[in-house]
This record gives C-alpha cells, sequence and structure tokens, in this order.
C-alpha cells in the first residue's frame, strides 16, 4: 500500500528541544531508545527527518536508528491525526454500504488509506469487523463508535471535532 | 535516616495518621477505566461540603482485585465493602455512612449483606477469605504515592536489616532456604540466580527488574507496580547489596502509565528519604534505580532480549550460554527478576526462610497471583497458596462460570502456556504439577473457557498473538509460526486434509527444539496441549467440516426451526445481508450462501426458533 507522506514540518524551536533532549541524554548507556521515546513526544511521531537529526546528534548510524524504530511498535513513521477515523470494511459493512462510507470520507478529508490531513486532524484508516454487526455499517473516531451510518450523517459527526 | 528508631519513628507517626481518621479507599488501579477518578473527586467534594475533611481521607490505591466490581470503594474503620460506585452514588455514602454511620445497604457488594444481622468486612467475602496476600498485601490497601503508609506496612525494615545485620551472603542463602521460585514463568530458583550473580567477579554488575508485562491477560505486575512500587525498590536495593550491584534499572511497559509515574514518585520520595541512592542508611551502601521505558514488542520480556533493548537496540534475544549472570547488560554480570518475584522478597527477610517454606507445596514455596479472565463470574486478580487446586480458584473463589455456561479448559501461562482440561479441575496450581499435565504456570494468566469456546479457534488465537510478536531472528519462529498459522486457518476454514495435522504436530516439535529463546520454544504450545485433550475437535473440523463449539464462521449455520418461526419478520429485518426471506406469519429461511453468519437474526429472534451448529 503506498502512501503518501505529509511533509515534514518540524519548527526550529522543536529541533532545539531534540538537540537539548540528544545533549542531555547521549553520554548515558543504552540512550536511543530514550531519545527516540522524547522525540516521538517532541513532533509525535518519528519521520525520518527526526531520525536523520538522532543519527547526527548522537553519531549512531541512522540505518540503526531505523531498525529500532521499525521494530518497535509504538514508533511511528507516519503522522496520525488528532481524531483517528477507521472505518469498518468487514463483510457486513460492506454490504450496507461501508465502502459508500469509505469513500465520501476519502473525498470529504481528501487523504487515502494510512494518511493525514495536513492540518494533522484527521487521519484515516480502514478496518476489519469490529464486532458491531449489527449495527453496520459502523465507523470508529477515537474510541467512540458510530452505527447505521448513512453518507448523508458525515458532515455533522465530522463537526462535533471540528 | 540511620537508625532502626528512626525508621520505627517514621512508621508509627504514619500509622498514628493513619488511625486518625476515617478512611475512604477507592480503588484507582483497573477501575480508573470504570470511572473510578470521578468517584475520587465526588468524595473530595461531598466531604468538604459535609465539612469532614479533617477527620476523613479520600485515599487513592492501587488494584483490590475484583476488577469485575469495579469501581470498588473501601471504608474504614470496618472494611465496608461498596462495590460498582459511581459518582452518583458518592452523595448517599458520604451522607449515610461517613456522616451518619450507617452503611448504605444498597450499595454494598451484595454478599457482605446476606446475613441481615451483620455486616461482612471485604476480608470475609468468598472471593477474598481463601485468597492470602503477599506479593499483593499492601495493593488495595495503602497509598502508593506516600513513602510514609509503605513504612507503616514494615516498609524498608528488610533493608535496613540487610544493610546493618546481614552480611551479604547470608541474604542469598535467606532466599535459597526459602525455595523462592522467579514469578516470571520459567520458575528459575531465585536464590540460585542471586548466588551466580553474586559470585560474579566482574564490575560493574546490574540488577534488574523485569515490568515489561506482556501476556494478554496478566496484569499482576501493573497491579504491584501502580499498588506498591516502594515494595519493588526495597527488593531490588536488597539485591543489589547481596549482589554487590550499585545501579538498577526497573524497564517497564509504556503501556501502563500510571506504573510509571507511581515509580517516578516512589524513587523520588525513597531518595529524599535516604533509603535509595547515596549512603542509604548511613551504612555507605549506594544503589540507584533508573527507568527504562519498553515500546511495545512482547519478545522483550525475554530476559537478553530485554537486556538488549535497554542497550538501545532492536529488542531481539541473545544466543545462550552466557548466561546473562555472567554476560547480561552492557555484557557484565546482571540479575533478572520479575516483578512478582520481588515482591515477595523483603517479607521473606522479615520473616524468615521458614515462614515462606511453611506456605505452598515442597516443590514451589509462597503463593502465586493469578490473572483470572474469559468465562468467569469474579474476573479479577486472585493470590493464592501455591498447591490450591484449579476447582477452588475457579469455583470457590471465583464464583464459577456465569449463565448456563459448562468449565471446558483453562489456559494458564498465556501464549507461552497450555490448556487444563475439566477432568484435571483438581490438579494442584504449582509450577511443577503444572508442568506434568503439559501447562505451566507462565506468568499467572488464567483464562477460563466454557462450551462455548472452540479450542482450535484459541489455540489459533493465541498463534495470531506470537506471529505477530515474533522477533524474526530465528527461522523456526519467524517462519514456523507462521506455517502453522496457515495449518490453522486451513482448519478452522473447513479446508484441512488429515495430512494437515500431521505437518502441525511435526512443526510443532521442531519449534520447540530449534527456536533461540523462550518465547519460540514455547509458541507452540497452545497447540500442542489442545491437541493432547482436544483432538475429536481438530478431527471435527477437518472431517465433518464441523465446529462444535460454533465459533469458527466458515463451519457454522444458522437454521431456522420452521415449527418455532412465527413468521414476525424481524429476523429478516434485522439481516445486514438480505439472506432471509419468507412472507409475513409464514416461517422464514435463511440462504446459506448470502448468509454473513453475523448472528444478528439469532440475536433478535423473540421465539427461539434460530440455531447455530
Amino acid at each position: 500500500m503506498k502512501t503518501k507522506t505529509l511533509p515534514f514540518d518540524g519548527t526550529p524551536d522543536q529541533e532545539a528541544e531534540l538537540k537539548k533532549v540528544i545533549a542531555e541524554l547521549k553520554d548515558q548507556p543504552g540512550a536511543l531508545m530514550p531519545i527516540m521515546q522524547k522525540a516521538q513526544a517532541i513532533y509525535g511521531y518519528l519521520p525520518i527527518e527526526v531520525q536523520r537529526m538522532i543519527a547526527e546528534g548522537t553519531g549512531i548510524p541512522i540505518e540503526k536508528i531505523y531498525g529500532v524504530s521499525t521494530f518497535y511498535a509504538q514508533f511511528n513513521l507516519q503522522p496520525k491525526g488528532k481524531y483517528r477515523i477507521s472505518v469498518c470494511l468487514g463483510t457486513a459493512c460492506y454490504v450496507k454500504g461501508g465502502d459508500k462510507i469509505w469513500d465520501a470520507l476519502r473525498k470529504k478529508l481528501g487523504i487515502g488509506e494510512g494518511e493525514c490531513t495536513s492540518d494533522r486532524k484527521f487521519s484515516l484508516d480502514s478496518c476489519r469487523c469490529i464486532g458491531a454487526c449489527g449495527m453496520a455499517p459502523v465507523m470508529m473516531i477515537n474510541d467512540d463508535v458510530y452505527g447505521r451510518l448513512t453518507v448523508d450523517q458525515l458532515d455533522s459527526i465530522l463537526d462535533k471535532y471540528n | 535516616m540511620k537508625t532502626l528508631e528512626e525508621l520505627t519513628a517514621v512508621k508509627e507517626a504514619a500509622l498514628k495518621q493513619m488511625a486518625s481518621k476515617m478512611r475512604i479507599l477507592v480503588c484507582c488501579g483497573g477501575c480508573t477505566s470504570s470511572g473510578s477518578l470521578k468517584v475520587v473527586a465526588e468524595f473530595e467534594k461531598e466531604i468538604a461540603a459535609a465539612g469532614y475533611t479533617d477527620r476523613v481521607e479520600v485515599v487513592k490505591t492501587g488494584c483490590m482485585g475484583l476488577c469485575s466490581q469495579g469501581p470498588i470503594v473501601v471504608v474504614q474503620p470496618g472494611n465496608t465493602f461498596y462495590s460498582r460506585i459511581t459518582a452518583e452514588n458518592v452523595h448517599k455514602i458520604v451522607i449515610g455512612h461517613i456522616v451518619g454511620g450507617n452503611p448504605v445497604k444498597e450499595l454494598l457488594y451484595p454478599e457482605t449483606i446476606a446475613d441481615p444481622e451483620k455486616v461482612l468486612a471485604m476480608a470475609e467475602t468468598n472471593f477474598y477469605k481463601k485468597q492470602m496476600c503477599l506479593a499483593l498485601r499492601n495493593c488495595g490497601h495503602i497509598s502508593p504515592l506516600h513513602i510514609e503508609e509503605y513504612i507503616a506496612t514494615g516498609g524498608y525494615e528488610a533493608l535496613w536489616r540487610c544493610l546493618n545485620e546481614k552480611k551479604p551472603e547470608d541474604v542469598v542463602q535467606t532466599l535459597i532456604d526459602s525455595g523462592l521460585r522467579g514469578r516470571g514463568g520459567a520458575g528459575f530458583p531465585t536464590g540460585k540466580k542471586w548466588l551466580l550473580a553474586a559470585q560474579q567477579k566482574e564490575t560493574p554488575k546490574y540488577v534488574i527488574c523485569n515490568a515489561d508485562e506482556g501476556d494478554p491477560g496478566a496484569f499482576m505486575d501493573r497491579s504491584v507496580l501502580e499498588g506498591d512500587p516502594h515494595v519493588i525498590l526495597e527488593a531490588m536495593t536488597i539485591a543489589g547489596y547481596a549482589t554487590g550491584s550499585h545501579s538498577g534499572y526497573i524497564y517497564v511497559r509504556a503501556e501502563y502509565p500510571i506504573a510509571v509515574q507511581r515509580l517516578e514518585i516512589a524513587i523520588e520520595q525513597a531518595h529524599k528519604m535516604g533509603v535509595l541512592g547515596k549512603n542509604i542508611f548511613e551504612t555507605g551502601f549506594d544503589f540507584d534505580i533508573e527507568l527504562r521505558l519498553g515500546a511495545g514488542a512482547f519478545v522483550c520480556g525475554e530476559g537478553s532480549a530485554l537486556m538488549t533493548s535497554i542497550e538501545g537496540n532492536r529488542g531481539e534475544p541473545r544466543q545462550k550460554p552466557p548466561r546473562s549472570a555472567e554476560k547480561g547488560l552492557f555484557q557484565k554480570p546482571s540479575l533478572l527478576n520479575n516483578v512478582e518475584t520481588y515482591a515477595n522478597i523483603p517479607q521473606i527477610i522479615l520473616k524468615g526462610a521458614d515462614w515462606f517454606k511453611s506456605i505452598g507445596t515442597e516443590g514451589s514455596t509462597g503463593t502465586k497471583v493469578f490473572a483470572v479472565g474469559g468465562k468467569i463470574n469474579n474476573t479479577g486478580l486472585v493470590e493464592v497458596p501455591m498447591g490450591t487446586t484449579l476447582r477452588e480458584v475457579v469455583y470457590d473463589i471465583c464464583g464459577g462460570i456465569p449463565g448456563d455456561g459448562k468449565f471446558k479448559a483453562a489456559q494458564t501461562g498465556g501464549p507461552s502456556g497450555g490448556c487444563i482440561p475439566a477432568d484435571h479441575l483438581d490438579v494442584k496450581m504449582d509450577f511443577d504439577s503444572l508442568k506434568k499435565i503439559g501447562s505451566m504456570m507462565g506468568s499467572g494468566g488464567l483464562i477460563v473457557m466454557d462450551q462455548h469456546t472452540c479450542m482450535v479457534d484459541i489455540a489459533k488465537f493465541f498463534l495470531e498473538f506470537t506471529v505477530d510478536e515474533s522477533c524474526g531472528k530465528c527461522t523456526p519462529c519467524r517462519i514456523g509460526t507462521r506455517r502453522m498459522l496457515d495449518i490453522l486457518n486451513k482448519i478452522t476454514m473447513g479446508q484441512a486434509t488429515m495430512d494437515d495435522l500431521d505437518r502441525l504436530e511435526e512443526l510443532c516439535s521442531h519449534i520447540q527444539q530449534n527456536s533461540l529463546c523462550g518465547l519460540g520454544q514455547s509458541a507452540p504450545n497452545p497447540v500442542v496441549s489442545t491437541l493432547k485433550y482436544f483432538r475429536d475437535e481438530y478431527i471435527a473440523h477437518i472431517v465433518d467440516k464441523r465446529c462444535p463449539a460454533g465459533v469458527c464462521k466458515k463451519l457454522v449455520r444458522y437454521t431456522i426451526d420452521k415449527s418455532k418461526c412465527k413468521g414476525c419478520t424481524l429476523c429478516a429485518r434485522n439481516c445486514p445481508a438480505v439472506a432471509i426471506s419468507g412472507s409475513i406469519r409464514q416461517p422464514h429461511e435463511i440462504d446459506q450462501v448470502k448468509c454473513l453468519k453475523c448472528g444478528a437474526c439469532m440475536a433478535n429472534c423473540k421465539f427461539g426458533a434460530i440455531s447455530k451448529g
């Protein structure tokens, strides 16, 4: 699956903060993971640009940093929106029009699978059955479940998060 | 702080302080997810409104164990036990009980008011009275945010006695004599581990606490970390003294933010009190502890992978030997113990090896905490002496199986463990007895299953977990578990042959024998043990293309009993796939080709006319 990556938009303040973290931690043994965890807290995710900054600051090769960032489930290489939307495309939802909800959301938000809007507000994923077939079609926004959806309800639901 | 008298003075002041007020204990462990923080805020507000702030204290405690009844509130004195309390109930308790002095009966845990003459205390209820809490002894009873409350229960006295009255080798000998075995999974004798670490000449040495609790369904370590964090600091410092180490790490999973926060507070308070850091109890002994956060990798619960991860690498296990006692963290001698193991140690020091040995069985001394979940009435944490039978845990303590459920099997040890069928309900829960029947203690997860659970499906569930979490370093685990999952998928879809079953068994033994670490070696266990006890279910899937428990969707058929169907059309209206046809007041029919097996029809039928099989 090909995903379009949002351009990296780190600020000089974030960079200064990261440099401070690196300077503070880099001489302690096994500092890489704590640095990466703090970097993710600063930027919200760990794009390759941030990994490169960590490599430069610590002298640890970028390929090792990339290896670590892809090993652990908690490191995100793609940004996630403040509100994470997952649309169920399991069989029951699909039959009841989950695909129409999916298409409408992609059009409304202007993003595809795994992507995030440029204001970082919404990210979109499809998911397998979430066990709410009786309420099909279903989507989740963070931990809230919305069921028996129709396309015309979407605007008012999204407005709640705007 | 230097002398025992000074420590005792802190203890007595804290005890006096605790006894001077009425205490409202609110579980802020797992109960936070059912809204206990709102309950705390409401109590504080209501107590202020009643003008009782100076005589009542609201205490946020760690887990009280009976998670299915959360949020739990206990009022002291009396240990009156309120269950499923919401913010709306608080006013009544404050007015009725705190101000009025009469427990609010309709909000009490029902069992405590079975006798109209008197209200039972929490410890007298069935769930608690057969338990024996050593590792969890403070959880739910003290505030984890105040070191003084830990000291009030005798905390840090064991450390004082070690530093002032015992030689390091005496401490190790006490642990050897106690028979304590590691609670993290393998059950290796703890004293022997400490001895190996103490014998190493190379320095520095490290003391590590494995708090990367990853088994789905196990949460006893979280409970200790959140409810009694100082016991871990004290035990690790004792370990440092006994093995000649001055530096400790707690590797805790990032998914436990409350535990991390409470450990940070505890470390800070211990420094201030002079029981951690430089010159502990002014004896000249230094020991400090650093927290390291995991980042979501199950394999990091394996000792060598955990150390690789602390070093800042992908968490891949190492070849053994050398053992980590010789070359562990940063290639230096290291001692690694699990949270629950550490939680037992200060009491063993204070009360002696003979006391500890008198609990449990000969080969498995002390107690074990089980996280009981699945098809069971009282979901939660249960701590019992080793050797307690599975039947006692399931029926006497946890209240049996809900609804019409019948005990079918229990899975112990999570994805590395095995299942125990009904024939073995009287098995003693200790390391050796469980191993003998093909299961294992593991970290103490205990999932109860009834006749509606498909054993092939459950084996598949655990294997999916292992496939996701295999680190990829060695081939048997990386590729082998994936192939096993392929076969299990075929079986649950009704596409397998008996040859596949042979291949599955062959893979099990290869993976067990050839994987690098414990995760891989134990990955086939759920399949091996379900095959041992429920082979007929596998065969039903393969030969008869039938799932006896009615779980595997591809093999399930929903059918309408024509004699019971009244033709109310409710099922047809609720079918997401438009697979049900029939006219009003005429028996309906399900089109098996269109049917998605979602079960909406059966759930909606008011006449019990739809069956699944």
